[in-house]
């Protein structure tokens, strides 16, 4: 850039503490919203133009793709992969790696069990054993990066190996444990939120991502500092109710198809691992958004060396970021055995670290570092299990897993490559 | 400037292994004045700020701030006795805004703990205006779509929110072309005008005699001459750099022929 686009710059200039408001607050609005798609920051634009135009295809290709039985299938397959890419978040975030991140997750899930069903342990003690394993994990390997030094793909590599072993182990012969019916871990995945506080859920998340929305602009005002305009707040909010109201009504529909007089029970309403993710993602993203931890995440993924020189603590963060990842992957792989009812001995091994990874890149996160939301797994996470279940209906046949892991395979590749480019345009501007 | 410099060395040392890098260096930068650190490569200079910067820590010699005598042995000792340095490469995140590299490592919190954005903000804003910073268009724009001038600019401007008493700036205009040059010396000028020592280090010699107050010229190690700006010529500047003499001023004939390599 030149000293002449300085000049240009300054003649636009909007005096930032003049009281902008109604039209031209938005038009200044929507002008640093465009200016900032135009220099690359495409926030979660192209993955929700992927998931409409796939879900689109899949829907013209297959009628039953978008009846409330599939949109069902779509979430509890999309939960596993959206908590582990929510944890995958916070390693790339560092333009670090977990490779392990499938493999912890299934050790985590085989640990439980096996506490479970060989222990006789509550659900809730094997869940909190199957937390703290995970994060034990992460904290290693989070060491073994930030101490010693090994970069992290060798060391996740090393441990994605070793952990399907371990399972291997743990789970023994038989190939697979299965949880104990009726426990509230099966549940998760497989039982549903009654209507009426499936509604009531989704009135808490409107109003209080309104709430938080208005209360920042009502401190912006009182700071002395231009407000987010209220049209654009009420665009988003309304949006968000709409989405939510439309997700809480097709989930509402009975999909039981076979109720009778002697067979009544109704399948309706959100599963309850639906308000498993609203939590995971307000906590993760407030952390990342709100607090100076979170700030740091982001510093030490742009630029390291500027981190240290202000005080950041590199090594401290750096295995932090394992230990969350860690810890996330074994909620992940709680999820999977609830969606599952069982622990297989080969549990998060295969493509299940790929179909995360794979979220959160599609999602927008970078995997050089810097860049990264939580919303990204979140729609990450929606493009793959579309993907994934669009695919096994429409692929049948003897080779149907082979060109399943095929395509996932080349989504990834393409989301990946659309980031390197991304990631050129931005430091060429 | 009879009053006490805000920093002061004095018979600094330093020596890496066999390698004298500094030899018994006396230096001072007084409050609201620009001393210009100038020499040929190798002559010190870098060497010397990160002395002064809790970087490396000296071999002999003694650190007074506003005339008592300190300690530095690391880069929060520094910054706790409010010296700041600009490295050359700036050290921004690229990926975070103006107002978050500012406060980077220092983020102001609310009461409930979480990142006070708006008062970072207000400050940011109130920093760039006191320097009559215009050519950023908002606070709350990337670095990463920042021109060199401007990085310069937001790295100066983060150690007048510090409220630091030294400011010392390593080759400030190295990567800029002549515009964004003026710009980044102009700060220079305004931020010593706000009462901050400022040091100078720079190679390039238009700059050193167009903004310095006083022009400090290391020679091999050794300081040849401490300098008022307006008592020297170009010429004595460029001798002072090269020989490490000039007329009167400098080094004894012996110190500065018996050093040469």
């Amino acid at each position: 850039m030149s000293a002449q686009a300085d000049e240009i710059v300054e003649q636009n200039e909007p005096d930032p503490l003049s009281e902008v408001e109604g039209l031209a607050a938005l038009a200044v609005y929507t002008r640093a919203y465009l200016g900032r798609i135009k220099g690359g920051q495409l926030g979660s634009i192209p993955a929700m133009a992927g998931l409409i135009v796939i879900s689109a295809v899949f829907a013209v290709v297959h009628p039953g793709f978008l009846s409330a039985y599939n949109i069902e299938a779509l979430v509890i397959q999309a939960a596993p992969i959206i908590i582990m890419a929510m944890g995958l978040i916070f390693v790339l975030l560092l333009g670090e790696i977990d490779l392990s991140a499938g493999t912890t997750g299934g050790l985590c899930a085989a640990i439980m069990a096996v506490l479970l069903l060989r222990h006789g342990a509550p659900w809730w003690l094997g869940a909190i054993a199957a937390l703290v394993a995970g994060v034990a994990i992460g904290l290693g390997m989070g060491w073994l990066r930030a101490r010693i030094g090994i970069p992290s793909f060798v060391i996740t590599l090393a441990t994605f190996l070793a952990f399907q072993g371990v399972t291997l182990i743990l789970i023994g012969g038989q190939g697979s444990v299965i949880l104990p019916g009726g426990s509230p871990l099966i549940g998760l995945e497989n039982s549903f939120i009654p209507l009426w506080a499936g509604w009531v859920l989704l009135a808490v998340v409107v109003a209080g991502y309104a709430a938080v929305k208005i209360n920042d602009a009502a401190g912006r005002r009182r700071a002395g500092l231009p407000p987010t305009p209220m049209a654009v707040i009420a665009v988003k909010v309304a949006t968000l109710a709409v989405l939510g109201a439309l997700f809480t009504y097709v989930l509402g529909i009975n999909r039981n198809l076979t109720s009778n007089a002697f067979f009544s029970s109704k399948a309706q309403g959100m599963p309850w691992v639906v308000l498993l993710l609203v939590l995971l993602f307000a906590a993760w993203h407030f952390v990342l958004s709100r607090t100076a931890y979170g700030r740091h995440l982001y510093a030490v993924g742009g630029n390291e060396e500027a981190s240290r020189r202000a005080g950041i603590v590199v090594s401290r963060v750096r295995i932090s970021v394992f230990a969350i990842c860690s810890g996330m992957a074994a909620v992940s792989g709680i999820a999977a055995a609830s969606l599952l009812q069982s622990v297989q001995s080969n549990a998060g091994a295969g493509n299940t670290l790929l179909l995360a990874v794979g979220a959160a890149v599609i999602g927008g996160t970078s995997l050089f570092g810097g860049r990264g939301h939580m919303i990204d797994a979140v729609l990450g996470g929606l493009v793959v299990a579309v993907i994934i279940n669009g695919m096994s209906d429409l692929i049948q046949g003897a080779n149907s897993a082979g060109f399943e892991y095929v395509v996932t395979g080349a989504v990834l590749l393409l989301a990946a490559g659309f980031d390197a480019v991304v990631r050129r345009r931005g430091r060429t501007t | 400037m009879s009053d006490i410099p805000t920093l002061r060395l004095r018979g600094v040392d330093k020596s890496f292994g066999a390698v004298h890098v500094l030899s018994a260096v006396d230096f001072s930068a007084a409050a609201g004045a620009v001393t210009a650190l100038v020499g040929d490569n190798g002559a010190g200079k870098t060497t010397l700020i990160k002395c002064v910067g809790g970087i490396y820590q000296v071999d002999a010699g003694e650190f007074l701030v506003d005339g008592k005598p300190v300690t530095v042995h690391d880069p929060r000792d520094a910054a706790a006795l409010g010296i700041e340095i600009v490295y050359q490469d700036l050290a921004l995140c690229e990926n975070l805004d103006i107002v978050q590299n500012m406060f980077l490592g220092r983020e102001r919190r609310t009461r409930l703990g979480t990142l006070d954005e708006n008062t970072m903000e207000k400050l940011a804003r109130q920093t760039l205006a006191s320097l009559s910073v215009r050519t950023v268009r908002s606070v709350r724009q990337g670095v990463a779509s920042l021109s060199g001038g401007q990085r310069q600019t937001v790295a100066i401007a983060k150690s007048v929110l510090w409220q630091s008493k030294v400011v010392i700036l390593d080759e400030p205009t190295a990567a800029l072309g002549v515009a964004q040059t003026a710009q980044v010396l102009a700060l220079v000028r305004r931020l010593a005008e706000q009462g901050v020592a400022v040091i100078l280090v720079s190679h390039n010699m238009n700059d050193v005699l167009e903004v310095a107050d006083s022009i400090a010229v290391l020679y091999l190690g050794r300081l040849a001459a401490q300098v008022r700006r307006s008592d020297v010529t170009q010429t004595q500047v460029v001798e002072l750099i090269t020989a490490g003499r000039s007329g009167d001023l400098g080094l004894s004939p012996a110190e500065s022929s018996g050093a040469t390599v």
